[in-house]
């Protein structure tokens, strides 16, 4: 029942947030200096280019009016059309985004199933050099910047060893010579669809090193926000008296201590898996990876706007769902957490 | 039959400033189905004696005794692996002593697992047998809920029944009545007194209180600076006591003084763990203090059922 109306509270807060973005998203584009009929008018438009391209755009109508307009077509999923492409956003996004979720929440998964158990390991062996060993590659996986880390894996697992793919989605024979059909846009879903497991694998493979780049930052310090509560949590009352008890150790560990201590590295997860979802041009540039973060920053660029209010909601949306999920396992992992 | 023998325990942590001495030199005597007091204030190194029993002792712990015996086993090679199997805590505060994000039913399964090979459903009937035995109301109900939804007494009672799914038969209760109400706690304490008597188990009942002593136990130790200054039966330690120190403790009780009067207090403090002691340990505090007391160790006084450690003759106030 706590659970069921704490679910309700944070549904409805996030409902909130999106509407608060999407309003924030319309104000920032009335207030930028650039004139979007111009824009949309094409390069170097007349005075009646301009006056046409503001009627079609319906830049004369009131503000209330365009505002509404503005939340409802969002809502619908109708982003309307790139000012400098003039291709729909929505058919955009729908290969962007699924190649960004794919790399997104890889990437998240990877940063909990390394960053949890390796802060978990140090801490039972706090001030072991296990220990030490531990911190220091945290605190490497943190302070290295994304795109050495990147070019370091790329040397290693593509150059030298040979075992992993450079760059790119799927390998060449399968991208161009027989094509995976497009049906949700995520790879390894479509390969599965499809029937097709060398695909899968394919996909899987060329996932790897780019989902590590991405996932060496938080891991980083999902283990060092592990290792502190960890810490902190193992000289509880509660632990002595399980070990009093004579339960194995591993079971005091992750089925005791981990459900008490797991909760700010979850909370940190939730809020890199925001970053990923755009900020991961670099890593996206250096792997050839087709995804939303490098779409944004072209748009930018070329202040297409429509794109950048699209994506903002897009990514808004995805993050609020994200932490709705990240929300969902601390009040299932921490039932305390429903009650606050 | 002596279920626990412990002659000379210490427990010592070496620091740069020199060693720390939380037991100095606690001997202890248990017979099997009896409730054996460990009286003394905080720091007098009593929890500190239950987690050495326990191997629990925090790490950089040096323990060292002359007998440190369990039923025959060494305790200072078997603690880790009698833990949990044959000897049980039931540790001061209930509230931190279960974990706040596990149900009471998984907490208990998890005992039940760790020391059976039974399967789930029949676990599942133990606990509800044991929750049963301890007097708790709708066990079945109860697995499902949290700590956090149950009262200092049930808390209480559930520790009980996590220590009694271990099936250990010797209980090291530290202080399992202090966080709770007057009359909760002493419905706890019937609760183990039963218990002792039915299932033939053995407590040793870690204790600064002495109402506590007088409820349930049937022989006792005073502990004082982590030295055994006295150990006898409860009733002759709580209406004879004959160390210095286990009298004032005695005299510190609200009942001992009239109604109206300023409450006896023990004046000064208890020796620092770092500090070395020459001669009597409770000289600096003692009413009945004697040049020798600073100088020379006291000798053990008493037989062997009611013994002291004091230079006077026992005939304290």
């Amino acid at each position: 029942m706590d659970l069921a109306r704490y679910i309700l509270r944070r549904a409805l807060l996030s409902a909130f947030v999106v509407m608060g973005v999407t309003f924030l998203v319309f104000v920032v584009a009335q207030v930028v200096p650039s004139d979007p009929a111009a824009l949309y008018a094409g390069p170097r438009p007349n005075a009646e280019q301009i006056e046409k391209a503001r009627v079609t755009l319906n830049l004369d109508a009131p503000l209330p009016e365009r505002f509404a307009r503005f939340a409802v077509s969002m809502a619908t999923g109708d982003f309307g059309v790139s000012y400098k492409s003039r291709r729909l956003i929505s058919q955009d996004l729908r290969v962007y985004l699924p190649a960004t979720l794919e790399l997104a929440v890889s990437s998240t998964l990877l940063a909990l199933l390394i960053g949890i158990p390796a802060g978990v390991a140090t801490a039972a062996r706090q001030g072991s050099w296990g220990d030490r060993l531990g911190s220091l590659g945290s605190i490497l996986a943190v302070a290295m910047p994304t795109f050495f880390f990147a070019m370091l894996l790329q040397m290693i697992f593509a150059s030298w060893l040979g075992i992993l793919p450079l760059s790119g989605r799927l390998s060449r024979e399968i991208s161009i010579s027989d094509p995976l059909p497009f049906i949700t846009g995520f790879n390894l879903i479509d390969a599965m669809l499809a029937g097709r497991p060398q695909v899968f694998v394919d996909a899987l493979w060329h996932l790897i090193l780019p989902a590590l780049t991405l996932a060496a930052y938080p891991a980083g310090i999902a283990m060092r926000l592990t290792r502190s509560a960890m810490i902190d949590i193992l000289s509880r009352r509660h632990i002595t008296a399980a070990r009093a008890l004579g339960l194995p150790e591993r079971r005091i560990l992750y089925g005791h201590a981990l459900r008490n201590a797991v909760g700010p590295a979850l909370t940190m997860i939730g809020l890199s898996f925001a970053f990923a979802l755009t900020g991961s041009v670099l890593v996206e540039i250096i792997f050839a990876w087709p995804g939303l973060g490098r779409y944004v920053s072209d748009s930018i660029l070329s202040k297409d706007f429509p794109v950048i209010a699209a994506a903002t909601l897009v990514v808004t949306v995805c993050y609020v769902l994200m932490n709705l999920v990240i929300d969902l396992t601390q009040a299932v992992v921490d039932p305390r957490v429903a009650l606050k | 039959m002596t279920l626990l023998e412990i002659k000379a325990l210490s427990v010592t942590f070496p620091s740069n400033t020199g060693p720390v001495q939380a037991v100095r030199r606690v001997d202890l005597q248990i017979e099997r189905g009896s409730i054996h007091g460990l009286i003394g204030e905080s720091g007098c190194g009593k929890t500190m004696t239950g987690m050495a029993l326990l191997g629990l002792a925090p790490q950089g712990a040096r323990i060292a005794a002359d007998v440190f015996r369990f039923d025959g086993m060494d305790l200072t090679t078997h603690a880790a692996s009698l833990r949990g199997r044959r000897i049980a805590l039931i540790s001061q505060d209930p509230a931190a002593a279960l974990n706040p994000v596990l149900t009471i039913g998984r907490q208990m399964d998890d005992v039940l697992r760790t020391h059976s090979a039974q399967p789930k459903a029949e676990r599942r009937v133990a606990a509800v047998a044991l929750l049963t035995a301890t007097g708790l109301a709708g066990p079945e109900l109860l697995l499902k809920r949290y700590p956090h939804q149950l009262s200092g007494g049930m808390q209480q009672r559930v520790v009980i029944a996590q220590a009694l799914a271990t099936g250990a038969d010797f209980l090291i209760a530290d202080e399992p009545t202090t966080a709770l109400d007057v009359t909760v706690g002493a419905q706890v304490l019937a609760l183990l007194r039963k218990l002792v008597a039915e299932r033939g188990l053995t407590v040793l009942m870690i204790t600064h209180d002495m109402d506590v002593v007088a409820a349930v136990c049937d022989r006792a130790t005073v502990l004082y600076a982590g030295l055994s200054v006295e150990e006898g039966p409860a009733r002759a330690i709580l209406t004879h006591p004959r160390h210095p120190y286990a009298a004032a403790l005695l005299a510190a009780l609200p009942d001992a003084v009239p109604h109206g009067q300023r409450l006896a207090a023990i004046e000064g403090r208890i020796p620092s763990p770092t500090q070395p002691i020459t001669g009597c340990a409770f000289a600096l505090r003692c009413p009945s203090v004697m040049p020798v007391c600073h100088e020379v160790p006291p000798p053990r006084r008493g037989g062997s059922d009611h013994g002291w450690l004091c230079h006077l003759d026992g005939q304290a106030p």
